[in-house]
């Protein structure tokens, strides 16, 4: 057997705190050959990220390695002098950070913070370092090179920054490269193309990678092989196929059934979250870690003792003391009821269109009298949402959608257009102008919880104020609503006394829920509401939030880019590009062909579990600036449907069926559905 | 950044527009007793008529104004009834003094303090950063009267080595400038130390930083090149709004040491009523609030490129 490039050696790294040595990571072993790619799956807080500071031998702080040894080629990570882990460092393990805008420094030249690397490790400066390295951003796909590598950071997308910080890790040509979730808040199709990069570009410099992500879908587009962490162990490893297709361990399991799974909807296969949550070091269960979350936990065996890693068939390793007893697969979750028949219009939104003026850039924006350039966010939106059921808005960032959000929530004001709800036209109604009646009925969840909670106050103290002002609740009523929600919540009663700093991510994201629907509204707003939260959390607050709706009736309407999360959770669905309305119809509609070709790229670009084809081509590029928005078609300069000129002369008018699916395209419907029915089979 | 200059440019011209119109109303309000003040409390009705008259009191207010901005321009403000000479004689030497002052402190400070504060806080918790933190909380805890009460027992009365005045009665002498500039510099050190320091130690906790160390590259690049940039952009705000108080707010050290600065002069012209005294008092000081911060705003600029394309927009 030849000397794998990594071996993790019952690696075990703990946290110096006040309540003594946090263990994080616990006897962890791991092997990685070279050409190999790993993926390292769990929710946060599992120790992941650690392990690959670990391995770089960064554990800032109060970190340090307890037991183990990390050998990299052989050598003892530890042993080594502080200058030869220099030259380790970023020349034979790079790594590629989540959310590459911080990841930057935003006072240096991307070309500058290239060519530092040559300069550092090959000793190439002037000319030389900058063809290399403008030659590195050609090979992650940047468009113009050259603008690129004189620009700063903010200057370019969030896409592209992280691809300069993938060309930054790979211009050394290292020998290992670890990503700690490299995708993190980027919209997914530039989330498609960038895992498509990695996955080609480790193929072709024979780069090994340890991909970190709590995302199992996406790593299972990249990895070869992957590990399932939980509480800081490995629980369960084998090769991709066999961890998707057959997992063993109950945690795997879970994580996979937490996953929408494409061509389900909510009726016929509900997201099942893991109840409860990641437990705190300190709060680990006796026995085995996993058993107070599982459903084929035993007492008396595994909350006995702690269950060793063991083999299971062939490169397989799984930690449970019933593997052998429990059937391997995926189980299939109990089917949903369908929701009652709507009955008539919560909000009807008629050529809405809100425009942003900017002061024009150069000189010529200081003159008084200057002409403002306009952004048309919102251009003519006309749909309904009908009351007691969902309606989605999707599209890609900048598409507008939030826009939306803010005028029918009264924090923008209208350009033109009308939407009405219960009778009266809210476009020109700004929040302060609103009665309180009108506030209570309409109310909003933000994508980030920590925005929407006052961090000084106690949970429960900020909910019981929106009562009082909404509803005008004395004293007693005030704290039995709030007892009320926290059980509706599913949240003990006790956490109404607690500041937002001390609760998970998933409870805060609860908690503002809860002030959303204090006043029993009508209608909510929810903003990508789950998109900060783990995928295994995401399905525990989705499935949440549809139960508080089923129970109130409330109209929902959900604000997100996350395709597969809108197919579970949607009765109807907006997609959006640029400003425009692409295509409206219901879940089945949209989902079904004819697809408009934008909401063909949206869907080939989502992660999948069962995509086997390998990684397909969704649309390349990113959305035009709504600044200079394309002639005729918006979509046309990244549409693989485009007919031709007319696609870039005229802007489509809308197909209408009578079943109510709507679409603005150029080519017919019929021709829609037979090319794309082609192209999926 | 062209941009971004002349937008700071233009706004600070305004400023100076506005505040010079505020100014010549505070005078324009009361002619009588700018009159009384200038004849004396004694004068007669007709002599402060007759004494309006002759300054062109009585003119459109508009034509008065641009009069009043053109000898501002070159530098007439009048006759100082304090000394009794012209008030751009007065002003001249004292600023010249108040400028030399912040010269020296200035020149000592910046490398001194920014040096202690990258040093603290690139090793955040460290026996030197907790012994420079603890030096800056006592040095800036002793007010500048205390401290140049003792530099001066410990300097001029028990080691003789510095002259205890600082009045420049035979012309000018460096170690005559040495004792205020130390008091100053005993006060502010720390002060300027400690943001330095918070600043740097952010700027070491952030992920760009650990990018560049996982990049491979050598400690003192990351500090220099990565670190130090965006790490100056507070301090360099307190350099700047220092340099006012410099100038124009170190009233006690001035009188202690006897010191002809700019500061004293203020004082002196409010406390015996000197209006056009005052009032070229108070344009310079405003036009020098109006400059640093004009320059601060452009330095951060050049700091900063976010900034640039924040003033774009």
């Amino acid at each position: 057997m030849t000397e794998p490039l990594l071996q993790l050696d019952g690696l075990s790294v703990s946290y110096r705190t006040r309540r003594g040595p946090v263990p994080a990571v616990v006897d962890v072993s791991l092997r990685l050959n070279r050409g190999e790619s790993l993926g390292l799956v769990g929710e946060s807080g599992c120790g992941k990220s650690t392990i690959a500071f670990a391995i770089m031998r960064w554990l800032a702080g109060r970190g340090q390695i307890v037991g183990g040894r990390v050998l990299f080629e052989g050598r003892d990570m530890a042993g080594i002098s502080r200058e030869e882990l220099r030259r380790i460092r970023g020349k034979r393990i790079a790594m590629v950070f989540q959310e590459a805008m911080s990841a930057l420094n935003p006072c240096l030249t991307i070309g500058a913070q290239l060519t530092e690397v040559l300069k550092f490790h090959e000793n190439v400066v002037g000319p030389g370092a900058e063809r290399r390295a403008k030659d590195m951003l050609a090979e992650v796909r940047i468009p113009d090179p050259d603008r690129v590598f004189r620009a700063f950071p903010h200057e370019i997308s969030g896409g592209q920054q992280q691809r300069v910080v993938i060309a930054m890790a790979l211009l050394a040509n290292p020998a290992l490269l670890l990503l700690d979730e490299p995708t993190t808040g980027l919209d997914v199709t530039v989330e498609a193309s960038v895992v498509r990069l990695i996955a080609e570009i480790s193929r072709r410099f024979g780069t090994s990678l340890l991909y970190i992500s709590h995302n199992l879908a996406l790593i299972s587009r990249v990895c070869e092989r992957i590990a399932v962490m939980y509480a800081g162990e490995i629980v369960e490893e084998g090769p991709t196929r066999r961890i998707l297709t057959a997992p063993i361990h109950p945690y795997t399991r879970g994580l996979i059934r937490c996953l929408p799974e494409s061509g389900a909807d909510k009726i016929a296969r509900p997201l099942s979250p893991i109840p409860g949550q990641i437990p705190a070091p300190w709060e680990r269960a006796a026995g085995c870690f996993f058993q107070p979350r599982c459903g084929y936990a035993r007492d008396g065996l595994c909350d006995a003792s702690h269950p060793p890693l063991i083999g299971y068939g062939k490169g397989s390793t799984v930690r449970c003391l019933r593997a052998s007893e429990i059937e391997p697969g995926r189980i299939d979750a109990v089917a949903g009821e369908a929701p009652p028949a709507a009955d008539g219009v919560a909000v009807s939104v008629d050529r809405l269109s809100k425009d942003y003026r900017l002061t024009p850039p150069g000189l010529r924006g200081l003159l008084p009298f200057a002409d403002p350039l306009r952004i048309r966010a919102n251009d003519h939106l006309t749909f309904n949402a009908a009351s007691g059921r969902t309606l989605a808005i999707v599209g890609e960032s900048g598409c507008g959608k939030s826009t939306f959000a803010r005028v029918l929530t009264g924090l923008e004001r209208a350009t033109g257009g009308r939407i009405e709800v219960a009778g009266t036209d809210l476009a020109q109604l700004s929040v302060i102008d609103r009665s309180r009646e009108q506030l209570r009925a309409l109310q909003m969840v933000f994508q980030n919880p920590d925005e929407t909670l006052n961090p000084s106050y106690r949970v429960g103290r900020q909910i019981a104020r929106v009562a009082s002002r909404l509803l005008g609740l004395g004293r007693r009523e005030r704290a039995q609503r709030v007892r009320d929600l926290f059980a509706e919540i599913r949240l003990p009663a006790g956490i109404a006394d607690r500041k937002p700093r001390h609760l998970s991510g998933g409870q805060k994201q609860r908690i503002a829920i809860a002030r959303a629907f204090v006043g029993n509204p009508e209608i909510v707003v929810a903003d990508e509401p789950v998109s900060a939260l783990d995928v295994s959390v995401r399905a525990a607050v989705t499935q949440l939030l549809m139960e508080i709706q089923r129970a109130h009736g409330t109209t929902l309407i959900l604000i997100s880019h996350d395709l597969a999360l809108v197919r579970y959770v949607a009765d109807t669905v907006v997609v959006m590009y640029l400003g425009q309305v692409m295509e409206v119809g219901t879940t089945s509609q949209v989902f079904s062909a004819p697809h408009h070709p934008y909401t063909e790229a949206l869907l080939a670009a989502q992660p999948k579990l069962e995509d086997d084809r390998g990684l397909h081509a969704p649309v390349e590029g990113e959305t035009p600036s709504p600044l200079d928005p394309p002639q005729g078609c918006p979509f046309h300069t990244r549409c693989p449907r485009k007919v031709g000129t007319i696609c870039e002369i005229s802007r489509p008018s809308e197909q209408v069926t009578p079943a109510g699916h709507r679409m603005a395209c150029h080519i017919p419907m019929d021709e829609l559905v037979r090319a794309q029915e082609r192209a999926t089979t | 950044m062209a941009r971004l200059i002349a937008q700071r440019l233009f706004n600070s011209a305004v400023s100076i527009a506005l505040v010079s119109i505020a100014l010549f109303l505070i005078f324009e309000l009361s002619p009588e007793t700018v009159a009384a003040d200038a004849l004396g409390q004694y004068s007669t009705r007709e002599q402060r008529d007759l004494w309006l008259a002759a300054n062109g009191y009585f003119e459109p207010m508009h034509v008065r104004f641009l009069d009043w901005v053109r000898r501002c321009v070159t530098g007439e403000f009048g006759q100082s009834r304090l000394y009794n000479r012209p008030v751009s004689d007065v002003l001249g030497p004292r600023l010249a003094a108040s400028a030399t002052l912040a010269a020296l402190f200035f020149s000592v400070l910046i490398p001194l303090s920014l040096g202690l504060g990258i040093a603290a806080g690139m090793r955040e918790g460290s026996m030197l950063d907790r012994g420079i933190s603890f030096a800056s909380i006592l040095t800036t805890s002793v007010p500048p009267f205390a401290s140049a009460v003792l530099l001066t027992a410990i300097f001029v009365f028990w080691l003789g080595l510095l002259p205890g005045t600082s009045s420049m009665v035979d012309g000018f002498r460096w170690k005559e400038l040495i004792l205020p500039a130390a008091v100053l510099l005993l006060y502010d050190f720390g002060y300027l130390a400690r943001i330095t320091r918070a600043s740097m130690a952010d700027v070491m906790q952030t992920a760009y930083i650990r990018t560049a160390a996982l990049k491979g590259l050598p400690d003192w690049w990351i500090i220099f090149r990565h670190a130090l940039r965006n790490a100056l952009i507070p301090p360099f705000t307190v350099i700047m709004l220092q340099i006012n108080w410099l100038i124009g707010g170190v009233v006690v050290v001035e009188f202690f040491f006897a010191y002809k600065g700019f500061g004293s002069l203020i004082l002196e012209a409010s406390l015996t009523h000197d209006l056009f005294l005052l009032q070229a008092c108070t344009a310079v000081s405003v036009l020098l609030a109006v400059g640093t911060q004009t320059i601060a705003d452009i330095g951060y600029g050049l700091l900063n490129p976010r900034i640039r394309v924040a003033a774009a927009k």
